[in-house]
């Protein structure tokens, strides 16, 4: 018998990456930052405060697991070993059960920190758009919070809602972005508060044999608006930036652009060098830079002792 | 006098065609995407059963929320005030009336006489709706009735965190991971639709008698469910589900709508 292959339509690519201009062994404060979410793990390496390595891995079915695989795909390319790490702290939905961190630290600070080195100390709102939550986050110019609101409770405008859509729809999540700009007319207005309602009413416009990129840039600008209201509570101040896998969809950042008026930041490093040597800039790893940072500051500052096994 | 109320909700479509107090024929069908054409054929089988044609029926009455779908109506009524009219008839005592359809869910402050005094409603969340039920049972693999049925079984008490449809499914797959049994999972579900429909209900007030109406009503578990939220007795009048239809038909029968 035949085997039938099921396509994953959300399943986006997962990557990894060392930094080669620097050698770890020449670091003084080598410190890491995993992010458990509730959808994707990012485990970040840092030496002496720069970007060291990473690895962006799906989450599994427990926290510890995925900790460890994020962990393993980060360390991959380097030979460097998780006993060299002095120091690792532990953030995301999954933050308490990372078995290598020696403490965890809330995703919230982990973002806004994360969002101010990557995006430099202009940064006043950070919009973090999770797997299953999102948060928008109003920062001051050293990455410290200073008020945020949050919605875990329902799955629109998450990036969840996003993957449901792609495996309705059967187009690669990434591919959505791109093809929601190519439309000739104005897509319909869907519901933007209820994925569940948001699906059936995606059901009846492809049975009405509508174009399928019309139903992408309808799907993009119902995600756009529930966000804005997100946004529009808290008050959004420029530098802007959004962090997180959703950051990565052109189709909804473009038309929350639109609707809130402000634009956000280009997608490139505050640091002048990381750009120049061409180091990848991946918005969902925000939160683990973030973590492996707030790690670094406080072995420097005396609050943490290393826990460097060799 | 011969009449017909035409209920096109979220899922499904109910018709119900009366004379003089008595039911001739009641059908009911999925509402699909050509609700026109679905509404039509539907309407045109009832009659035919009943050995009528469109033209021995005086008024036609629709409600729902796609009432004016129903090109062939003489006017419609909100759904708010077919459930009132319905359920007035049926179950004179009732003064407050809880719809839980597939997408909506909504408490009814009702009048003696079947008038709507206040109403809440959600329409804007599957957390609390039929759909959501669907949902879960396609996680736990039963059937909807299945799932009504062992939840009455249920031997402990676990809750549903997840507001959200979505994450809730999510929530259901990780429990039968953890190899918590179906029934208890799907006492879970009841409890946590109960308690979403419940305050919505609260924001209206809850007065007795609470007559329960839409495809939720026929779900034993969820009545039982709610009935604990509620602290209170829940009636359920026979075939729950036609309530909008047959309240469409009381406005025919009156003459009270709008064109």
């Amino acid at each position: 018998m035949a085997e039938v292959k099921t396509q994953e339509f959300w399943r986006w690519p997962e990557t990894n990456w060392v930094n080669p201009d620097i050698d770890w062994k020449n670091g003084k404060l080598i410190t890491a930052g995993v992010d458990v979410g509730s959808v994707s793990t990012q485990a970040v390496i840092m030496v002496d405060g720069e970007l060291y390595a990473y690895g962006n891995t799906r989450t599994g079915s427990d926290s510890p697991n995925s900790a460890r695989k994020g962990m393993g795909f980060a360390l991959e390319k380097s030979d460097i070993k998780i006993d060299n790490i002095d120091y690792c702290i532990g953030t995301g939905y999954g933050r308490v059960n990372v078995p290598m961190a020696q403490q965890s630290i809330t995703e919230i600070s982990c973002h806004a920190r994360g969002a101010n080195f990557m995006y430099g100390p202009e940064v006043r709102t950070v919009m973090d758009m999770g797997g299953q939550d999102c948060k928008a986050i109003n920062v001051d110019g050293r990455g410290k919070v200073l008020n945020f609101i949050m919605n875990d409770k329902c799955a629109a405008g998450t990036g969840r809602g996003m993957e449901v859509f792609a495996d309705l729809i059967r187009v690669p999540v990434w591919e959505i972005g791109p093809r929601s700009f190519q439309i000739s007319k104005q897509p319909p207005v869907i519901s933007s508060t209820c994925v569940v309602f948001a699906k059936s009413e995606v059901v009846g416009l492809l049975e009405s044999g509508m174009p399928e990129n019309e139903i992408m840039a309808a799907y993009c600008s119902a995600m756009a608006h529930r966000i804005m209201e997100l946004l529009n509570r808290l008050g959004v101040k420029e530098k802007f930036v959004i962090t997180g896998g959703i950051a990565k969809n052109e189709g909804v950042v473009k038309r929350l652009e639109k609707e809130l008026g402000i634009k956000t930041a280009e997608r490139v490093w505050y640091k002048k060098e990381y750009i120049d040597r061409k180091y990848p800039f991946d918005t969902q790893l925000a939160g683990g830079i973030g973590a492996a940072l707030f790690g670094q500051a406080l072995l420097k500052m005396g609050n943490a002792k290393s826990a460097r096994k060799a | 006098m011969i009449v017909a109320g035409i209920d096109v909700g979220g899922k499904n479509i109910h018709i119900v065609v009366k004379k003089d107090g008595q039911i001739l024929g009641k059908t009911t069908g999925s509402t699909g995407i050509k609700k026109e054409e679905v509404v039509g054929q539907l309407y045109d089988e009832v009659l035919k059963k009943a050995g009528l044609a469109r033209k021995d029926v005086e008024r036609v009455v629709a409600t729902g929320s796609a009432a004016k779908r129903v090109a062939f109506a003489n006017g419609a009524i909100p759904d708010v005030a077919a459930d009132a009219k319905g359920v007035i008839k049926l179950i004179p005592s009732a003064r407050t009336v809880i719809d839980v359809g597939a997408e909506e869910g909504r408490s009814i402050k009702v009048s003696p006489e079947g008038k709507v005094l206040d109403f809440a409603i959600n329409e804007k969340c599957a957390a609390g709706t039929g759909t959501f039920v669907e949902a879960m049972s396609r996680a736990l693999e039963v059937s909807v009735d299945e799932m009504s049925k062992i939840s009455l079984q249920s031997t402990q008490t676990l809750s549903i965190n997840a507001q959200c449809a979505v994450f809730g499914e999510s929530e259901v797959v990780s429990l039968i991971h953890q190899k918590t049994p179906k029934r208890d999972i799907a006492r879970a579900v009841m409890n946590a639709i109960a308690g979403r429909i419940a305050s919505v209900a609260r924001i209206v007030g809850l007065e007795k008698d609470v007559v329960m109406v839409g495809g939720m009503a026929k779900n034993a578990g969820f009545i039982d469910s709610l009935k604990k939220n509620i602290e209170m007795d829940v009636l359920v009048p026979a075939d729950p589900d036609y309530m909008g239809a047959l309240g469409a038909a009381e406005a025919a029968i009156a003459g009270v709508y709008t064109d």
